[in-house]
């Protein structure tokens, strides 16, 4: 049985009156590749921003259920977001990075957990190799990250995301915005990296979903419609609407 | 028939509006033709080099003293002193109103803040005459609270509404995704705050502070009633004060026309013009700087 790292138990989540996700039970398995799939709108996004707490930014989102980081409940006040936010790290849809240099970029999330100065730039560079972006721009880690091309930012955000050594890392859509080439080069990354993390990653491209997960999950309309192994989902589902969404009928 | 009236409408009320914008520029152009036609005149009488080294303006002495330090001293104490006030607190209540204030309480201090502006300047006069003045002379323990504190103050009530409007716009243009990406890294909200946002949004901090500088330097009539109108270089914000503003609106009422001295406040008006001028062209090249940093 897969060791299971992130969950979500009887999971719902409101803005205003109107109810996003619905009872949405969910395990991520540890260190495998997670995807979520489901037509525009139908909570993707929602129910990866809530494991990372950054619901907290509006005011009438409301949220009923446990959501789970191994044993720490992560909407326990007691227990800090900051703390959460370090060990689940998000990479967004758009990159965006931060208006600072590359290196800057690295060194932000460090200086702000108080990482000792004399390591910062030891581990800014082991996170640049880690994420294939350090021969790229290892002579010029002063210039500003905006400079740098939609995938070289993307990956940067990667690197700034995994610098802290989280143990989740979140990825929203992270090729919407990227061309083929760049796409493929995150999606490397993604598989290399989950020696390491545990990675949940919300898709809108089957092909990108089948050839990464490990287990994939299918929304609709705010509801978790099915979840199972990469395999089964594409090659097998269980439930009518699930096949003809991966079938492409519809979404 | 219809089509060629509609093209003579057309054609008239473009002439009309290339006019009206043409008037403007027009005014800008004929008042400082105007200074600087005057300040001609004075200069013919005085040497630049006694406007601007000597110590004293005094232009009711046998000599005749016109020397613009005392007074271009005023003018920058007070301002220098009401954008020390002005520019934290106009910039700390700009990151509140955007970043941490509930909407509801948002939407009532705008206006609020906004309301400020529409104070006639005569009645903060008044204020710094019976309430900030008497304040300042007690705290003191000196005589006369009618000095370049009690105008700074004054200047910055008056500065506030510009700086906080401004730099709000400033900050509330920082794309959500900077926030975002710096919250999704564990820092908190002050830590957002201050190393990400504000920082992003610092071009437009220096227009808004550069606009709100503008104001404070031009302002005449608070600091007429406010600041004791000593003629003296000041030697700190205790000291009573003239500034430029005043001092022309105090002589400009009583001089003979077309003397040395009629044309010497036409010379130090038009130092004036030049300085808010600048500092406004400066402002507007930091907002414009802002338009295509977040474009």
């Amino acid at each position: 049985m897969d060791e299971i790292k992130l969950s979500a138990h009887a999971l719902n989540l409101y803005f205003g009156n109107k109810k996003i996700l619905k009872n949405i039970n969910i395990d991520f398995p540890k260190n495998q590749v997670t995807s979520l799939i489901g037509p525009s709108g139908c909570g993707k996004s929602t129910l990866l921003r809530s494991f990372n707490r950054m619901h907290d930014l509006s005011p009438d989102a409301r949220i009923e259920g446990t959501l789970k980081l191994d044993e720490l409940d992560i909407y326990d006040q007691k227990n800090s977001v900051t703390e959460i936010r370090k060990r689940i790290g998000m990479v967004f849809q758009k990159p965006n990075p931060l208006p600072k240099t590359i290196y800057e970029n690295l060194s932000y999330a460090l200086n702000i957990h108080k990482f000792p100065k004399n390591e910062i730039p030891q581990l800014v560079e082991s996170a640049l190799k880690e994420s294939y972006l350090w021969e790229e721009v290892k002579d010029e880690l002063k210039k500003p990250a905006v400079k740098l091309s939609g995938g070289q930012q993307q990956r940067l955000c990667i690197a700034r995301t995994v610098v802290l050594r989280p143990e989740v890392i979140l990825m929203d859509e992270p090729c919407s915005a990227l061309d083929p080439i760049s796409s493929h080069k995150i999606e490397e990354l993604i598989m290399i990296l989950k020696k390491n993390y545990t990675i949940v990653i919300v898709t809108h491209n089957m092909q990108q979903a089948q050839r990464i997960s490990d287990k994939v999950g299918f929304m609709y309309l705010g509801e978790l419609v099915e979840f199972d192994t990469a395999d089964n989902i594409f090659k097998n589902p269980a439930n009518e609407l699930t096949k003809n969404y991966v079938g492409g009928h519809f979404g | 028939m219809s089509i060629k009236k509609r093209e003579k409408t057309d054609w008239v009320l473009k002439q009309l509006f290339k006019a009206t914008g043409l008037v403007t520029i027009g005014l800008l152009g004929g008042i400082f033709i105007m200074l600087i036609y005057n300040s001609i005149a004075f200069f013919a009488n005085i040497s630049p080099i006694d406007f601007f080294t000597g110590a004293q303006w005094d232009p009711g002495s046998a000599k005749g003293n016109y020397s613009i330090l005392p007074l271009l001293a005023s003018t920058g104490l007070v301002a220098l002193g009401s954008m020390l006030i002005a520019v934290p607190l106009g910039i700390f209540t700009a990151a509140f109103l955007s970043e941490f204030a509930p909407s509801k309480l948002q939407a009532v201090l705008k206006p609020i803040i906004e309301m400020l502006a529409a104070i006639p300047s005569v009645a903060i006069g008044f204020l710094g005459i019976v309430l900030v003045g008497p304040g300042i002379a007690k705290i003191f323990g000196i005589q006369n609270g009618l000095n370049a504190l009690n105008g700074s103050i004054l200047l910055a009530v008056m500065a506030l509404p510009t700086i906080v409007t401004i730099s709000e716009d400033a900050i509330n243009a920082v794309p959500k995704s900077y926030r975002e990406a710096s919250l999704a890294l564990g820092a908190n909200k002050w830590e957002t705050l201050f190393k990400v946002t504000l920082p992003a949004a610092l071009p437009g901090l220096i227009a808004a502070v550069m606009l709100g500088l503008g104001r404070a330097l031009g302002e005449t009539m608070t600091v007429l009633m406010a600041t004791g109108n000593a003629s003296a270089i000041p030697r700190g914000f205790l000291d009573s004060v003239r500034t430029i503003t005043a001092t022309i609106a105090i002589e400009m009422g009583e001089v003979p026309y077309r003397t040395t001295h009629y044309f010497a406040l036409f010379a130090i008006a038009a130092v004036l013009f030049l300085i808010t001028l600048s500092i406004n062209l400066l402002g507007e090249f930091f907002a414009n700087r802002l338009r295509k940093f977040h474009a």
